[in-house]
């Protein structure tokens, strides 16, 4: 077995620590390492969106990036949205619209949706199909996602 | 995914002397969005894993109104698109790297590194194509450029040998009434590869085109410059029989393969299409500037 190297994150807004083979993707670490199991496996490729994470504020598939990488990064899952029991206002609408049904879309577009956000507090309907272009969900369809993000982003205005 | 070891040095140096001592066994990456599939994939085995990003030059993304845009090869793709000066001087290749896989993959995904997979169907290699841009390459043996439409020489591979690094690109500096545009074709809006990508830049003189390069990816097994369609419009007033001659010749340039994206015939035809638009488009905003 390959040397396991120790790699110090800011997860969540908490310093943390972990080992991790190199060749262990972040999606990896996050649900086999750290049991935070929020951050889904789809693809692996790139494509669904499914792991979706924010690395440095920016979301990027956890299944494309290394572990080791994220030494000295910021990295924010959908476990870090609700404060304690207070829903991120996301989770909240996103319960609300029904934008969801199996769920295992939802982590990944929320994580989208915050990057959005946090970037561009008004959006429009094109914007947020934009931002969510790589997330692919196959229940819901997206209309009723997409009007939870807006809404959400009309209560803050 | 079979065990490897992972690097990530600080600088240039540190990183040319892993590859002396590595070789055909390492692989350089930036983003990962490709090598990583490709390891899982069992495509490509590489044994050591060197993690360029962290490299100061490879970072630098530089605008000089008299040398040009020196482009490290880490620079990702949201980086180019949100930068204000790429937008103004370059929006082709901006463009380019705008279309390159979802927000996800931009915000990890680098020009250098579409370039040093190696994939005919690159978004932003066309692109760097028709600027006419020129790759720089280091090893602990010294520094070499090559253009960059001679940097890959078939599917997957590159001019790059086991010891080298890319380390930027660099695109000459846009001088007045010249303009670029990249159009490509995917069945969908988003998140698709390539079925034809078509970079355009030109160069006006009043209303006569002084110098004209035609980027072509997915059509053949490598991006490549359509030479002749290019030098079909220089001398040209760029009116629309010019710009259909040269999109006849681009289609004669190309040597596309029926795949599950598209038949070979339709591809020539999206040449021809996506030629005439790109070169257009190119025309529209060179005049304008």
């Amino acid at each position: 077995m390959t040397k396991k190297t120790l790699v110090e994150t800011k997860l969540n807004g908490e310093v943390v620590e972990f080992l991790c083979e190199p060749r262990q993707s972040l999606l990896e670490v996050l649900r086999d390492e750290l049991r935070l199991t929020g951050t889904k496996e789809g693809c692996l490729t790139g494509d669904c969106g499914a792991c979706t994470v924010l690395v440095n504020g920016r979301s990027v598939c956890s299944c494309l990036m290394l572990g080791v990488e994220a030494a000295g990064a910021e990295i924010e899952t959908v476990e870090g949205l609700a404060h304690g029991l207070e829903l991120d206002p996301l989770q909240q609408k996103f319960l609300e619209e029904a934008s969801l049904q199996c769920g295992i879309c939802t982590p990944g577009v929320l994580m989208s949706a915050k990057a959005l956000l946090a970037r561009n507090p008004h959006p429009t309907e094109a914007d947020v199909r934009y931002a969510l272009a790589g997330n692919l969900c196959r229940c819901t369809g997206y209309d009723k996602i997409v009007r939870a993000v807006l809404e959400v982003a009309g209560q803050a205005r | 995914m079979h065990a490897i070891t992972y690097d990530a040095p600080r600088s240039l140096e540190q990183a040319l002397a892993l590859l002396r001592q590595n070789g055909p066994a390492a692989r350089v990456f930036c983003g990962g969005t490709d090598i990583i599939i490709q390891m899982r994939a069992g495509v490509r085995r590489p044994e050591h894993l060197i993690d360029a990003k962290g490299i100061p030059e490879l970072r630098k993304l530089s605008f000089d109104a008299k040398k040009g845009l020196c482009l490290g090869a880490a620079v990702s793709c949201i980086e180019i698109f949100e930068s204000a000066l790429m937008r103004q001087h370059y929006p082709g290749l901006t463009e380019a790297a705008h279309l390159i896989g979802s927000l996800q993959i931009q915000a990890r995904a680098s020009v250098g590194g579409n370039l040093c997979n190696g994939s005919p169907a690159a978004d932003s290699t066309p692109a760097l194509i028709a600027l006419g841009a020129v790759a720089r390459i280091a090893s602990a043996r010294g520094e070499r450029k090559v253009p960059v439409d001679q940097f890959v020489t078939a599917p997957g591979r590159t001019v790059l040998e086991p010891d080298e690094l890319l380390v930027e690109v660099h695109v000459p500096a846009p001088v007045n009434h010249s303009a670029d545009a990249y159009l490509r074709f995917i069945p969908r809006n988003e998140m698709d590869i390539a079925v034809v990508g078509v970079g355009a830049a030109v160069t006006l003189e009043g209303e006569r085109c002084v110098a004209a390069r035609i980027g072509l990816g997915a059509v053949a097994p490598t991006p490549l410059l359509a030479d002749a369609a290019s030098k079909a419009l220089v001398g040209s007033k760029l009116d629309a029989r010019a710009i259909e001659r040269a999109a006849e010749l681009a289609v004669s340039a190309s040597s596309p393969i029926d795949d599950m994206r598209g038949t070979a015939e339709f591809r020539r035809h999206l040449v021809g299409v996506l030629t005439r638009r790109a070169v257009g488009l190119a025309v529209e905003r060179a005049r304008a500037c």
